[in-house]
């Protein structure tokens, strides 16, 4: 049995003017929050129930076996005393130069020439710069492991060379095993940020360039003039994501140095490790984890807003 | 206006919501009940019906992995009802792993536990494990056992002493750490086998003389540095107190002239070069491998890489503990390999004891000997005639009826594992002077045992 469209249209119409308009309007608020609730209720699952268990986890005392006891924000003000976990939060800013900054120094210059350039095999050479990427990380450390030995490549390299006087147990050094660990991160980042930057070039439209050129510009008065304020929207999600990664590595430190020599290399993500499963302090560990969520949240932020800025 | 007050109800909600599905940590994670203690044990896996065992072990190096395949085999060729479901790991990724299982709903039936106050001893303490003592009287394992080894693994019920209380794991193999060799290396340098400590720091420096590295140690992992001091340890400082500071009980300290004194001893070594260069940034199984390529002349480590040494050397390797002096017994440090116990998880505990027990019967110990492991019983009668392995036999027997068994130094409070190996990384680096050294040692000690 068929309804005419006429009478139906009319019967919501009937329908509508029962019910009045407040509840109609209420209706229409909600509607929304329906479409997103499935993908929600994953979040809420995954992401903020876990989230919201940490920070609850952070304020007891607790071995992670027996019952714990509740100590408010001790854990916050002991991390705070924590020399060793100051000294882990400014390797990861460390991190953050080697991972985020030199990448997209690096993924500027080789993304301008690259898209300049119009070499053949492009596509080919612009895999090998992403592969670091699609490589696991824990692949990445132990082949870094093998070249930073004692006779590892790096070292036989220097000495083929005649720099004998350079080699060093790369990983096993106090003042140079931070920035060995911190390049591995270039190396891997680097890839990620030039192809992000090619993309964004791909579409300054080549007039600029043309009428730059007209007006007597060089290469690299065009870089700077056109190429990085074009990209600054890539350059923003380019320095998010690193920052992060930066942030919160921890599957290098883990593999290379285990935090070694002495704790020099020790990052916050790996003490939350060494914390909750070496030494059984489950609660600190979630209070050093929360820091760390909040401190990546607040400097993604403040990179965000920077960007949204200087682009309008 | 209206999105802000959207997004503080829904945080308001998630927190509420949190706080009432949220309870302490550790209420109510595992329901572990004590055995009665008057039980009638059953001993007769046979009666036990179809089931299947969880086995969580760190036998992963080649003999190691060989003995348990193969008594794995035998257990459940001679009861077919059993299915053993073995996971194993190494040593450093069981150690972490397993405080999450155990605390987990579905935690293995038996497990490899680290006798450590930071593994066993707190695993005690939260009741995760079964005391032994049931089975202890029902398979005569007090008779099986020497004293010294079970002491190893007795802790008090609370978890607070270490080495009295009952018993609650055994292990299959015997650990002591010595001086490996090549037998090739010292004749081409002119050296006898030094016996003696002062005998074997002139070998060192004749090795180093004649422009050998005397010294092989990869301690990029930060506890191979344990193995070399602490046998320096048990030369120059007397074993029970040693034993006091290595068990974290109190009325030891670090801040004695005989414990600087090994400690200057490692100093005296990294500074006449005898180490091969960049220690803190070698792997450990790269440098045994060295001493198996002839890159240098001895490597301080543990029994456990006689197998692997021997399948690479053949004769040419040997093993040795040298002595504080000349006719005395070596003190060094060594132990059992890690024990096994009984979660309390476990469904079927009179089945986990059982295969404890088959684990380390008689015939399991003559397994151990084929397979090239250190049995923990019988040591003697199974040495085998020749070769490193006789070596090793001997020098365990040597040492835990003349002299002392020492310790393992991590064993003394949670964080010793990390306060120690971090300090060694400081010394062979230069940074730490031995009295800092000493120091860090000392605070740590000195925290845990006065309860800060």
């Amino acid at each position: 049995m068929a309804i005419s469209p006429v009478a139906s249209s009319s019967l919501i119409r009937k329908g509508a003017s029962d019910h009045g308009r407040s509840r109609r309007r209420g209706g229409a608020r909600l509607t929304p929050y329906l479409y997103i609730l499935p993908a929600l209720l994953v979040y809420a699952a995954f992401m903020l129930y876990p989230l919201g268990r940490a920070v609850h986890l952070s304020l007891f005392k607790w071995d992670g076996l027996s019952l714990a006891t509740f100590v408010g924000f001790g854990n916050y003000v002991d991390i705070a005393s924590d020399e060793r976990l100051r000294a882990a939060f400014g390797h990861a800013f460390v991190f953050v130069f080697f991972y985020a900054i030199l990448p997209v120094c690096i993924g500027l210059v080789l993304a301008s020439i690259l898209t300049r350039a119009r070499v053949h095999g492009l596509s080919i050479f612009r895999t090998i710069v992403f592969l670091p990427q699609v490589i696991a990380m824990v692949v990445v450390a132990v082949a870094w492991r093998q070249i930073y030995a004692p006779d590892g490549q790096l070292n036989t390299a220097l000495r083929a060379i005649g720099l004998d006087g350079l080699t060093r147990a790369w990983l096993g050094d106090y003042t140079f095993s931070l920035p060995a660990v911190g390049i591995i991160g270039t190396w891997v980042s680097t890839g990620l940020v030039t192809v992000l930057l090619m993309a964004g070039m791909a579409k300054i439209p080549g007039e600029r360039f043309e009428s730059a050129r007209l007006d007597g510009a060089g290469a690299i008065r065009e870089f700077f003039s056109i190429t990085v304020p074009a990209v600054r929207a890539e350059i923003t999600v380019a320095l998010t994501l690193t920052i992060v990664a930066s942030l919160k590595t921890f599957d290098l430190i883990y593999v290379t140095t285990g935090g070694g020599p002495g704790s020099s290399t020790t990052v916050p993500s790996y003490e939350v490790y060494r914390r909750a499963f070496q030494l059984g302090e489950a609660g600190s560990a979630a209070a050093v984890g929360v820091t760390l969520t909040l401190m990546i949240f607040v400097i993604s932020l403040i990179v965000n807003s920077i960007g949204d800025k200087s682009s309008s | 206006m209206f999105k802000k007050r959207t997004a503080t109800g829904i945080a308001v909600a998630a927190l509420a919501a949190f706080a009432l599905t949220g309870c302490t940590p550790g209420a109510s994670t595992t329901t572990s009940e004590a055995l009665d203690p008057n039980r009638t044990v059953e001993t007769d896996v046979s009666k036990m019906g179809d089931l299947t065992l969880t086995v969580w072990d760190q036998e992963v190096r080649g003999g190691q992995n060989e003995q348990m395949e193969q008594l794995n085999a035998a257990f459940e060729k001679e009861y077919p009802n059993i299915t053993i479901d073995r996971v194993s790991q190494s040593f450093d990724d069981l150690g972490k792993t397993l405080r999450l299982a155990l605390s987990g709903d579905d935690a293995p039936n038996v497990v490899q536990v680290n006798n450590a106050r930071s593994s066993l001893g707190s695993f005690v303490a939260a009741e995760q494990l079964h005391p032994l003592d049931a089975w202890v009287d029902a398979y005569g394992w007090e008779d099986r056992f020497s004293e010294s080894v079970l002491n190893n693994s007795r802790y008090s019920a609370d978890g607070s002493a270490f080495g009295a209380g009952s018993v609650y794991a055994l292990p299959q193999v015997g650990e002591v750490v010595g001086v490996f060799y090549s037998k090739a290396k010292l004749a081409e340098l002119g050296i006898d086998l030094p016996t003696e400590w002062s005998a074997f720091e002139t070998a060192l420096k004749t090795a180093k003389d004649a422009g050998q590295t005397p010294m092989l140690l990869g301690n990029i992992e930060k506890w191979p540095a344990g193995h070399v001091f602490g046998p320096v340890q048990g030369a120059y400082v007397p074993a029970d107190q040693i034993q006091t500071l290595g068990y974290g009980n109190p009325g030891g300290t670090w801040d004695t002239a005989e414990n600087l004194k090994a400690a200057t001893v490692l100093d005296d070594w990294m500074k006449a070069g005898y180490f091969n260069d960049g220690v803190n940034g070698t792997d450990y199984d790269a440098a045994w491998q060295d001493l198996t390529t002839g890159s240098g002349v001895f490597l301080m480590a543990g029994s456990w890489l006689a197998a692997d040494l021997e399948d690479a050397m053949g004769d040419d390797v040997g093993f040795f503990t040298p002595s504080a002096n000349e006719g005395a017994a070596a003190n060094t440090t060594g132990g059992t390999g890690l024990p096994f116990a009984i979660t309390t998880g476990s469904k079927n505990p009179d089945l986990a004891a059982a295969y404890i027990d088959f684990i380390t019967n008689d015939d399991a110990m003559k397994i151990l000997a084929d397979t090239g492991n250190l049995p923990v019983n019988n040591t003697a009668e199974l040495a085998p005639a020749d070769g490193v392995l006789n070596d090793v036999y001997s020098a365990f027997g040597n040492v835990t009826t003349d002299g002392t068994l020492l310790p393992y130094l991590d064993y003394a409070t949670p964080t010793m594992g990390d306060t120690l190996g971090e300090a060694l990384q400081g010394l062979l680096d230069g940074r730490l002077s031995p009295e800092e050294f000493a120091a860090a040692l000392e605070a740590d000690y000195g925290d845990f045992t006065s309860g800060k």
